[in-house]
Formats: structure tokens, C-alpha cells, sequence
């Protein structure tokens, strides 16, 4: 190994501009000419636009145009594609209701776009948005998923009775049935998963440019998929040729998944800029970002579990309402389908699983990926329902988890949800994590709170989760309009140094180091000779980008190809130069050696060669030294471990503190322990946040409550202990690194941990149940209602 | 944001005579509270004022000796009296409550004078002025704190009237118990139980439109200076927030509990 391959915690190569304050976000970019946009959204859930009159904010200083849904479908602009279609049970398409990128006629969600106002300056595109008079007529509105499918509820689309967009289910009823019939125990659950806002630090922003002279558009934008992007621009919404179109998605802080999705706001300012003649730049604020980021979960769900009186797992049955919001999003179909109900096997032996999805449309933000996206949901009902099922069954709860672990000697294991994990060793991390929480003292520590008045609880998650996403032909086959492979161009530069060119995206993942630590892995170069080119579609191969933790190992897999290939050019080469035959030559520590001999070549001799072939075999090689390769992953990669969380509660005033949390993960093989466990941390604070403090709260009509960060609580350090973070790896077993992924993990495994815990802590009194966000309010009427008090 | 006119006054007088007559002009302290409210367009100020030249208003002194009062300059930040040994030594409730206001960052620039002059219903000074019976000074006159509040943002402030100190006078003892907004970190409920020369005053910030005193439990701590008091506390349902994120229920609940932690911490 060397020093700055896997396993290296070399320091991240782009934090130096990070820290200095000097990244190049999108929102920097400022063109000659540059104009500003603002969006008139509308302030109601549900109303219909009688008229919109233009006139002062035209007159008003610095302002250029205008624009309107009528405009956008005068110029024919199309409407934001859902990407993914799903087949309901009775084999009917799902509805997928058009998505003006301007609505026309009716507004369906506050935030929803009514017009937009292009001007000199964005101060003066704000003043001008203030005078342009909608005329609204406010209609009944609905928000809940409960309210949405109750009888009477306003309707959010004609075409969608009861608003149902699909009614999909998965797994076998029947055997489920049957299991349920002869069940020995049966432990029901009803549980709501809640609606979180994705709050990148960086808010959206696009600046689109149309230059006449060389008829070609450019988009700088927050994307975390620059290719998908364009590709949606150009077959559906701007409906302008891929060569016509550049996009580029320079730093971009964060996205937890609401930087997949093309958004309107993106098609708008490259139409908006050919319309005006100069380029347009929108710049989302926070609150403007609460009412158009996609917004992630929001489940209701139902799920029982059936059982031996031994506490073996026998079926299980979901039921769940997934609220799609008002218009489907780029993926969101997939979300509480394919990437939740696939999942509910979790890490189990469970022969028999059924799971029903009804998606809702709802007078909201749409609802789509956020980090996790579906896996969380599924491991949240899970592992509540396996706690429950240990406390019904009078069965301690690492017990009943330890006694249904798929075995390691039981891989590959084919779930009855779809799913076949290649490899993992679920017993491992689960004692790995409860040493490193010392479990056997808890009693000891739950003591100690109690003398400080503070109840103490402890709770656990063993979870699995899919990514690395995913096999194009079986993603094709589910509904996906789209491959999900990667690409990678690695260009061998003559004095030896190192150019990749790759379709994933880094938006605070350190790709630049870890894509550079998988070449130096091979191909011995120091990682400061190496760099990652990514976000810019005149510069790399069409790829699928970042998400579903699937960059390192899907993106590093088709790096690895591209190695390959350059290093079987290579011995070529050094053959020729070393006169000896290319089945003889190996490769090792940057050095082509023919084997068993001390004759030699470096990395850096063969590549001078292969641009200065003086002496070179060039009837049978081409000069230079640069390939490029797509890589189809055969399959999902199964990330697992054991989360466990502790927590005092304070009965008083129902805070709940996270006070320890140590998870053991299995993420594969890792390049860099320090950014795995970075991502760990994060992804611990993404779901510490999602179960104790955040969501999206809408009231009856509609109004979004919770818009601002003075009533949405973002986690922050104050409220997080130190984690521990262990890793036990096993590799993946069908793609050439090993990697699973790690981005997601932490968002996914410990939000059931947590209220397990508070459940935990709270069980003495009574409290069976909580939903999330477990604040102190719920916390406190919990414990009243428990107590038999008025609440 | 809007454009203003920004003015940096040498004196009082200068400043109040930059106020005067001009509804659109702004006084601008530690500007913790007003520039967000710029930044969100709630406001669009012709003028601002800044106090930020005006000597004598940054003085933390006391008054008269030992027992005299302790007065602290208006635009004094939340963290210089967290951190003055003056206040720490002589009103320990006061300067621990400036140091649980907001976060670090409001601390070093937002201002006493301005946090009452904004009379937020959640923020932290008005409970400590209210239950130690201080006086707003202002260019003009001194107000006393029971007349000071009078609604929600409201005060008994004039339109061109310029807080210069606050002057408290020193209890026996003091604390303030906070219930923080998770998000916001303003007071969701705070406390403030105050043993004084003339009594027992206890205050609640947070927990309704505007600051209020709980004359029930001061007659009570009166009579017996006891935590178990704040528990058979009735808090009168009118003087609670509806509508907000906290029932009311909850936050009766909770000015119980900060009212007993308050008066655990006199102890
Ligand atoms: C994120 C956040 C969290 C916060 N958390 C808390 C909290 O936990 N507790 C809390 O109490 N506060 C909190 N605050 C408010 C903070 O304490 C402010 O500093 C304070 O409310 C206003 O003081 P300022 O000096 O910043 O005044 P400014 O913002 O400059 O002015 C506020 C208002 O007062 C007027 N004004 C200012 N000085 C005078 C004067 N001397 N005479 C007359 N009028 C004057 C101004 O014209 C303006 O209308 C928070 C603020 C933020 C942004």
C-alpha cells in the first residue's frame, strides 16, 4: 500500500479553497451583460390565476422582461419530466400530471411559480416582482397525506380521483397471507415518517447565457448531475441539441439529493436569457428554498410483523402513504417504491414480505430524494417495529435482532423483496458497536442519569442499505428512463502526470482527493500529480453524477476500467522498449518489470514514450496514453452495521438529549478513513436532526410553517455528542474496488436508534410511542397522556 | 435590502435631532435585530442612525457606592455584560442571563438598548428589567419597567426617544431559567425570580405577547422562599401565546418549571 492509496487519510486536496473562502459556486459566476431574475411565487396552496397584470413592474426601473406561463408555452417550452414511471398493481401507468416550468392558470403549492422578472440588477428585479398584480382565487387545499385520501378532500388533479398518483405494491400477498394466517404473534405498528427540507448550506442558484454568435446555451448550476441535467434540458424541456448545450455545475455546497432533480428555475433562465439578450441569474434565498427544493420522506404507514412465540420473524406487511407533493419530481416515483420497499427485508431472514404504496399528490413542494431516499423509511418502520415486537414478546432487543441476522455463511442472499446482497457479516458490527458503547454498564449509567433526574434510554438499529445504484438494465426494467452507469476518462499526460475526467460530482464528498488516492493505487502517481476534472459537460464523458452514495463505487469502478486499459496500453509499450514479450511484463509499484528479471521501466517513461514514439511500436499501438470507460454495475452494493444511540430525557420538560452514539458500519472497502468518517458523522447528524428536530411543517391549507431557520431546527454540534465510529469491512463482491458507499449510512441507520431510545427511556412511564421529530413538546404530552394527564 | 442614508452622530442630541420629524429614519445599534429585518424587506428605513460615535453609552458603573445601582450604558453588548466582573459580582442572575442570549456572534454586537427597544415578546432583557424593577433612562426621562412594556414590539417609547442606560437596582438575589427555541435559541420561556429590597418580583419573557410579572408567586416567595411554590402556580391562560408552536398548555407547564429552576438557582 502506498502512502496516499487505500486506506491513506490523506488531507482533503479542495479544502485548501473551501477554507479559504475561496470555492466558485455558482452564484459567483457573474457573465458580462449579467441580468438577475426573481420569481413571483404564489402565496397560496390552491388557487386559480384569473390575471396577471405586468404593467407597473415592466415600467419600474432596470427591469427587462417579464414572464409568464403564457409566454413558456407560446415558445413551446416543455414541462419538467418525472424520470421514472411506475406500473400500478392493476397494471395502469401512474399519473404524471404536467409540470409547467411556469404554472398557467392554477397555482397547486406555495412557492409554485407564477411569473418571473428579469432586471439589471436583482434588487431592482425584487422591488419590480413586488408590482406584478396576480389576481388569485384561493381554493381548498390540502396538505396531509391522511387529509389527502379522506373522502371530500380537495383534489389536486382532476386526472388523479382521490389523489392517488400510483397504487403499486411488491412482494408475494399470498405467502405473506398465509404466514399471518398461522402467525404465533402478530406486532402491528402504525408510525409517520417525517417531511424534511434538504437545507444544502448552498442554496440553488443557475445562471443561463444564450450566445447568438455561436447559437449555443450555457448553464452554470447547482446540479449534482451536470449530463442528467442536460439531457432533460435538451430532450424535453429546452428541446435545443445536446451540442448546443453546455452545463456546468462548478463547487456546489451540498445537496443531499435536491441537486439531482432538473428544476424549473434552470430552463427558465436559459429560455429567459435568448429572450433578453443577456445572461440571467437566479439565486435562491433560504426561504425561496423551503418553498422549491424538493422536499424528502413525509410516510404514513402501517406494518405488521409476524412472528414465532420465539421471536423468529415469519412475515411482514407495510402499508404505506408516500406524499408525492403537487407536481412528481425528477425521481420522486422511485423513492418510496424501488428504494423503500425493496429495503424491508432490511438485514433479516424474513421468508415472507408484502408491501403496498399508494403515492399521494398533495398541495406541497414536491417530495424526492433526500440523502437516504426510501431507505430510511424503510429502516425506520423496521426497527421500530422489531423494538416493539422484542418489548410485546418479552424478548430483549439485541436478542431478537441477533436471532434473525442473515448469517454470513448465508450470502449471496435473496430477499423476498427483490434484492439479492452479495456479502456482509451483520453479527459482526452488531457486537462491534456494542462494545465500543460498553452495553454491559448501561444499567450502571441509566443509575447515574437517574440520580440527576434524567432518564436514560438505549436504543439500536441494524439496518442495511442499497446504493451504489444501479444495474441500467434492471433499473430500465422497474421504470427508470435513464441508465445508471458511469463514466471515466483518465488522460496520461507525457511527463506522467494525471488527468481524470469523470461523470460523478462532487458537491463536499473530496472526490478530487479519493479519485485521486484510486489512481495512485494503481498507477503509483502522488496524488498531487493527479486531478479530477468533474461538473463541466464540455469537459467529461456523459455521466450519471452523485448520489445514492454510488460515486466510489460505481464512478471509482469505471475509473479503476480506465486504469485498466491505460495500464495494458502501457505494458505494450514497455514490451516494445524492454524487448521483451507483453505477456511477460508486469506492472507493480508504478513499474513495468518483465517478470522475474530486475529490467524495468517507470509509469513515467512509458507515458513520455507514448507521446514521443521515436522508438515505439507503432504498427500495432496508437501514440498517446489516454482511455476511457463506462461502468454498468451488476448490481446494488448492501452497505450495513448496528447504530446505537443513548439518550437522557428530562422528564419535566420532555428534552431529549443524545448523550453517546456509536455505530460499527460496513461500507466496503475504504480509500480514505478520515472522509468515511466524515461522511459517518454527517450522515449521523442528518439523522440525529431528522428524528429530534427537523420537519416541514404545513398547516391544514397549506402554508408552510416552518419556513425559515428560526423555527426549522438544523442540527448543529451543541446538540451532537463525539460519535464513535467503528468499520468492519467486508468487500463487495461484484465490482473491481470493493467499495459499497458511506454517504448515506448514518442518515438511514440512526433516526430509529434514537426514538428507540426515548421510547427506551421513557417505557418506565408508560410511553409506547412517538413519531418524529421526538421535540419536547411531543415528548412532554406523551408522558402525560401516559400518566393519565389532561394531554 | 433597501438603499438608506447612514448617519454617525457624535452626540444625543445630534441623533434625536436626526430622528425628529422623520418617521423613516431608524435608530441602528448592535443591528441584531433590525438588519435582518432590512435583509428580509420588512422594513425599508430612509435613514439609518447609528449610535456607534456617541460617547458615554457603552459604561457599565455603579452608582452611589455599594449599595448604589447599577447602571449599564445602552449600547453595552450582550457579551461585555455577560463578561463584566461588575455585574457578574453584583447581579450574577443578570450577567448569566446576557450570556444565554442567542449565540456568540449576537452576543459581541447585538446591545441592551437595543433588545428593549425592539421588545421582542422572546427575548431575554425584558424579564431581568421587569423582575429587578430597573429603569429605562432615556434622552428625556426615566421610565419605570412596570410602564415600560406595553404590547407586543410595543413600548412606551416615543418615536424620536433615544434609550442612553438602564438602571438596576441590586437584589439580594437573582437568577433567570431559560427554555430556548432549539432553532432560534430565543426564550421559548424564561424566568426571572428576583429577591429585592421591596420584595420578591418574578417576570416571564417567551411565554406571552409581551413580558409579564406572576404577582401569584411573588405573594407566595414572599411568604416562603421555596421552589415547591412555582408548582401550585397557576399562569393566567390570557397572558399565553395561541397559535404559536408551543400550546399553551405546554408553555404553562414550562413557566412552572423555569419558575422553580429560577428560584432553585436563588438559593
Ligand atoms: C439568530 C438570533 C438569535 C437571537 N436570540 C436572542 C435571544 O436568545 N434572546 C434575546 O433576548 N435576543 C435574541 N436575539 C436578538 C438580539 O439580542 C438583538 O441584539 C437585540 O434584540 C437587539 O439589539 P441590537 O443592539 O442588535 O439592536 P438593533 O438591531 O440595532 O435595533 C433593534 C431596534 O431597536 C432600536 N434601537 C436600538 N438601540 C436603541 C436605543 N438605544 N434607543 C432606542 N431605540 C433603539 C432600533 O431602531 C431597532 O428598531 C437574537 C437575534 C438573532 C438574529
Amino acid at each position: 500500500m502506498s502512502d496516499q492509496g487505500l486506506g491513506a487519510s490523506v488531507a482533503r486536496k479542495e479544502d485548501r479553497r473551501f477554507l479559504l473562502g475561496k470555492g466558485r459556486y455558482t452564484d459567483d459566476v457573474t457573465l458580462p451583460n449579467q441580468s438577475y431574475a426573481v420569481f413571483v411565487r404564489s402565496p397560496h396552496a390552491n388557487a386559480a390565476i384569473r390575471s396577471i397584470d405586468a404593467r407597473q413592474a415592466l415600467a419600474a426601473p432596470g427591469v427587462l422582461a417579464v414572464l409568464t406561463g403564457e409566454d413558456a408555452a407560446a415558445d413551446d417550452l416543455g414541462g419538467i419530466p418525472c424520470g421514472w414511471t411506475i406500473t400500478s398493481k392493476d397494471g395502469s401507468k401512474m399519473v404524471a400530471p404536467p409540470h409547467p416550468a411556469l404554472v398557467k392558470g392554477k397555482a397547486r403549492h406555495t412557492g409554485d411559480p407564477v411569473a418571473m422578472v428579469i432586471a439589471e440588477t436583482r434588487a431592482q428585479a425584487k422591488d419590480a416582482a413586488q408590482l406584478v398584480e396576480v389576481d388569485y382565487d384561493p381554493q381548498p387545499a390540502v396538505a396531509h397525506l391522511n387529509a389527502a385520501v379522506a373522502n371530500g378532500a380537495p383534489q389536486v388533479w382532476d386526472e388523479a380521483p382521490g389523489n392517488v398518483c400510483f397504487d403499486w405494491h411488491l412482494g408475494d400477498a399470498a405467502a405473506t397471507d398465509a404466514e399471518f394466517a398461522k402467525a404465533e404473534r402478530v406486532v402491528a405498528i402504525d408510525l409517520t415518517n417525517n417531511r424534511v427540507a434538504p437545507n444544502a448550506i448552498e442554496p440553488r442558484a443557475a445562471n443561463g447565457y444564450y450566445d447568438d454568435v455561436e447559437d449555443r446555451y450555457t448553464l452554470y448550476t447547482t446540479s449534482q448531475n451536470p449530463h442528467l441535467t442536460r439531457l432533460l434540458l435538451a430532450a424535453y424541456t429546452l428541446k435545443v441539441p445536446e451540442q448546443k448545450l453546455r452545463v456546468v455545475a462548478p463547487d456546489v455546497g451540498g445537496g443531499f439529493g435536491s441537486k439531482i432533480f432538473h428544476y424549473a428555475e434552470e430552463l427558465l433562465v436559459l429560455w429567459a436569457s435568448k429572450k433578453v439578450g443577456h445572461p440571467v441569474k437566479w439565486t435562491s434565498d433560504r426561504s425561496e428554498a423551503f418553498l422549491s427544493d424538493a422536499h424528502g420522506r413525509d410516510h404514513v404507514t402501517h406494518a405488521e410483523l409476524a412472528l414465532t412465540a420465539d421471536g423468529k420473524f415469519r412475515a411482514l406487511s407495510v402499508r404505506t402513504l408516500a406524499n408525492m407533493g403537487a407536481y412528481l419530481s425528477t425521481f420522486a416515483p422511485a423513492i418510496p417504491t424501488y428504494l423503500h420497499a425493496t429495503l424491508l427485508s432490511g438485514p433479516y431472514v424474513i421468508p415472507a414480505i408484502y408491501a403496498e404504496v399508494k403515492a399521494i399528490f398533495t398541495h406541497t413542494v414536491p417530495v424526492d430524494a433526500v440523502r437516504g431516499a426510501g431507505r430510511p423509511e424503510a429502516t425506520y418502520l423496521l426497527e421500530r417495529l422489531v423494538d416493539k415486537a422484542a418489548r410485546e414478546l418479552g424478548i430483549d432487543r439485541v436478542e431478537i435482532r441477533r436471532k434473525n441476522l442473515i448469517q454470513p455463511d448465508q450470502f449471496p442472499y435473496q430477499t423476498p423483496v427483490a434484492l439479492q446482497y452479495d456479502v456482509g457479516d451483520y453479527p459482526a458490527t452488531l457486537d462491534m458497536a456494542l462494545q465500543a458503547i460498553d452495553y454491559g454498564k448501561f444499567a450502571e449509567r441509566k443509575a447515574e442519569s437517574e440520580q440527576r433526574g434524567k432518564l436514560r434510554g438505549f436504543g439500536i438499529s441494524t439496518y442495511i442499505e442499497a446504493c451504489g445504484i444501479a444495474p441500467s438494465a434492471l433499473v430500465g426494467a422497474l421504470g427508470a428512463g435513464a441508465g445508471l452507469y458511469e463514466a471515466a476518462t483518465v488522460r496520461v499526460h507525457p511527463t506522467g502526470s494525471v488527468t481524470v475526467f469523470t461523470g460523478s460530482h462532487s458537491h463536499g464528498q473530496g472526490h478530487e482527493t479519493t479519485f485521486a488516492q484510486l489512481v495512485n493505487e494503481r498507477l503509483g502517481i502522488p496524488i498531487e500529480n493527479i486531478e479530477i476534472v468533474h461538473g463541466d459537460t464540455d469537459r467529461i464523458p456523459f455521466g450519471m453524477g452523485t448520489y445514492g452514495s454510488r460515486s466510489a463505487a460505481v464512478g471509482g469502478s469505471a475509473i479503476y476500467k480506465a486504469v485498466d486499459k491505460i495500464v495494458d496500453k502501457g505494458k505494450k509499450i514497455a514490451a516494445h522498449l524492454l524487448e521483451a514479450n507483453v505477456a511477460d511484463v508486469e506492472f507493480e509499484d508504478g513499474k513495468y518489470r518483465v517478470a522475474g528479471t530486475d529490467r524495468e521501466k517507470t509509469f513515467g517513461e512509458v507515458a513520455f514514450t507514448a507521446y514521443v514514439p521515436h522508438n515505439y511500436p507503432i504498427d500495432t499501438v496508437e501514440p498517446g496514453l489516454e482511455d476511457s470507460a463506462f461502468y454498468d454495475p451488476k448490481n446494488f452494493t448492501f452497505p450495513g452495521g448496528c447504530h446505537l444511540v443513548e439518550v437522557e430525557v428530562d422528564p419535566e420538560t420532555g428534552v431529549v438529549e443524545v448523550v453517546d452514539v456509536a455505530i460499527a458500519d460496513d461500507v466496503g472497502v475504504i480509500i480514505n478513513p478520515m472522509i468515511v468518517d466524515g461522511q459517518a458523522h454527517g450522515g449521523l447528524a442528518h439523522g440525529i436532526g431528522q428524528a429530534l428536530l427537523e420537519e416541514c411543517v404545513y398547516d391544514t391549507e397549506g402554508q408552510l410553517l416552518s419556513g425559515s431557520f428560526m423555527s426549522y431546527t438544523m442540527p448543529r454540534a451543541a446538540d451532537l455528542p463525539s460519535f464513535k465510529v467503528g468499520n468492519h469491512v467486508t468487500a463487495c463482491t461484484h465490482n473491481p474496488t470493493g467499495i459499497k458507499g458511506v454517504g448515506e449510512v448514518g442518515a438511514i441507520g440512526v433516526p430509529p436508534a434514537v426514538i428507540n431510545a426515548v421510547l427506551d427511556a421513557l417505557a418506565p412511564l408508560g410511553v409506547t410511542h412517538l413519531d418524529m421529530p421526538a421535540t419536547p413538546e411531543k415528548v412532554w404530552r406523551a408522558i402525560q397522556a401516559a400518566q393519565g394527564g389532561a394531554a | 435590502m433597501r438603499n438608506f442614508e447612514f448617519h454617525r452622530p457624535q452626540s444625543v442630541a445630534d441623533a434625536v435631532t436626526l430622528l425628529k420629524g422623520n418617521d423613516a429614519a431608524k435608530l441602528l445599534a448592535g443591528g441584531q435585530s433590525l438588519l435582518p429585518i432590512l435583509k428580509l424587506d420588512l422594513a425599508q428605513p430612509s435613514d439609518l442612525v447609528s449610535l456607534a460615535k456617541i460617547p458615554g453609552l457603552k459604561e457599565i458603573r455603579s452608582e452611589g457606592g455599594d449599595r448604589g445601582d447599577l447602571v449599564i450604558g445602552a449600547l453595552v453588548t450582550h457579551d461585555e455584560v455577560a463578561s463584566s466582573p461588575e455585574v457578574r459580582q453584583r447581579i450574577p442572575g443578570l450577567a448569566a442571563l446576557a450570556g444565554g442570549i442567542g449565540d456568540a456572534q449576537i452576543r459581541n454586537r447585538g446591545t441592551i438598548g437595543g433588545s428593549l427597544a425592539h421588545a421582542d415578546p422572546a427575548a431575554d432583557y425584558p424579564a431581568a428589567v421587569l423582575a429587578l424593577g430597573a429603569t429605562i433612562v432615556t434622552d428625556r426621562r426615566s421610565i419605570a419597567a412596570d410602564d415600560y412594556f406595553t404590547g407586543l414590539f410595543q413600548t412606551a417609547l416615543g418615536a424620536d426617544e433615544i434609550i442612553t442606560a438602564v438602571r438596576f437596582p441590586v437584589p439580594e438575589r437573582s437568577a433567570y431559567a431559560k427554555f430556548p427555541h432549539p432553532a432560534s435559541k430565543y426564550a421559548v420561556v424564561g424566568v426571572m425570580v428576583a429577591k429585592t429590597a421591596g420584595g420578591v418580583r418574578v417576570a416571564v419573557t417567551g411565554a406571552g405577547s409581551k413580558v409579564f410579572r406572576l404577582t401569584a408567586l411573588e405573594q407566595a416567595l414572599t411568604e416562603n422562599f421555596a421552589w415547591r411554590a412555582a408548582s401550585a402556580v397557576e399562569v393566567p391562560p390570557g397572558d399565553l401565546r395561541t397559535g404559536g408552536e408551543s400550546s399553551p398548555e405546554y408553555l404553562a407547564h414550562l413557566v412552572q418549571v423555569m419558575a422553580k429552576r429560577a428560584i432553585q438557582a436563588c438559593q
